[in-house]
């Protein structure tokens, strides 16, 4: 099972990765790099039923620090949407040269 | 070497697995962000049994607790206080050119799949087949996990602890905004 694992990660991840290219929004954009990071922790996971559990350790540390970037991440996007009242990453412009 | 699995089994971990596979590509081609977030909780949900399969107990049970429960509610939370979803915003995927480089992406991130899926793993660091029943029966499902957490891992676990503090400090300080923030 853990080729049919790895391969369903690097799906999973594909599919993230593509998300954030094709999307506008930024709050989709971060809801694709949660999956990204949830399609790393199935690796750890996969990797951990053949080589002994420390890789558990790791997807509890991965969960930890997606929590912390989704609540930066979004009180980011609150205060943006305060200045612009958009979410549109087209609109956000302001450090283009 | 990898111990021989039922058909139960198989057809279970193929199911889940073509269930995550459908959700993430449905998540990913919705405009509405309330549509793929709901998508995305069921992807979340088959990753979580499919770590229930994969020996992972208590990941599953924290996969469906803090990524399906308090991460995608929170962005649930934010879509519905900022009111996004009227028609000019759910223009929302970008053009060719974007779609034409994700599909070159795609592809690149394609050819690693069967790189990885072929390579040959080190034999010599694999645990014995019965490794993990037994690590259950001596800890327990949390035990297993707990015991290099807090052993082996302990300055990354308190560094992990300062790392949540920074996080929620600056949540505050960036969603407060400058109104408040100048009374």
């Amino acid at each position: 099972m853990l080729a049919e694992s790895l391969g369903l990660t690097a799906a999973l991840f594909i599919i993230g990765v593509i998300g954030v290219l094709i999307h506008r929004n930024a709050i989709i954009i971060f809801m694709c790099v949660e999956l990204m990071l949830t399609a790393v922790n199935l690796t750890f996971v996969a990797f951990s039923r053949f080589y002994g559990t420390a890789g558990q350790v790791f997807v509890v540390f991965v969960m930890t620090v997606s929590a912390a970037e989704a609540a930066v991440g979004l009180a980011i996007i609150i205060s943006i949407f305060r200045h612009q009242q958009s979410v549109d990453l087209k609109n956000i412009n302001l450090l283009r040269g | 070497m990898e111990p021989h699995y039922s058909l139960f089994y198989v057809f279970h971990f193929y199911l889940f697995g073509v269930i995550a596979l459908a959700s993430a590509v449905t998540f990913v081609t919705r405009k509405n962000p309330v549509t793929a977030a709901l998508w995305l909780v069921n992807t979340m949900f088959s990753l979580a049994a499919l770590y229930v399969m994969l020996d992972a107990q208590f990941i599953g049970v924290m996969q469906v607790l803090v990524y399906a429960g308090a991460i995608m509610v929170v962005f649930l939370f934010v879509v519905m206080l900022l009111n996004l979803g009227h028609p000019s915003e759910l223009a929302d995927v970008r053009g060719t050119g974007w779609k034409l480089a994700a599909g070159l992406v795609g592809l690149g991130l394609l050819s690693e799949i069967m790189v990885i899926i072929r390579t040959k793993l080190p034999q010599q660091l694999l645990v014995p087949p019965d490794f993990n029943e037994q690590q259950l029966q001596k800890l327990n499902a949390v035990g297993m996990i707990a015991e290099p957490l807090f052993r082996d891992y302990l300055l990354a676990f308190e560094l992990t602890s300062v790392l949540l503090l920074v996080a929620i400090t600056g949540a505050v300080v960036l969603g407060r905004g400058r109104a408040a923030g100048a009374r």
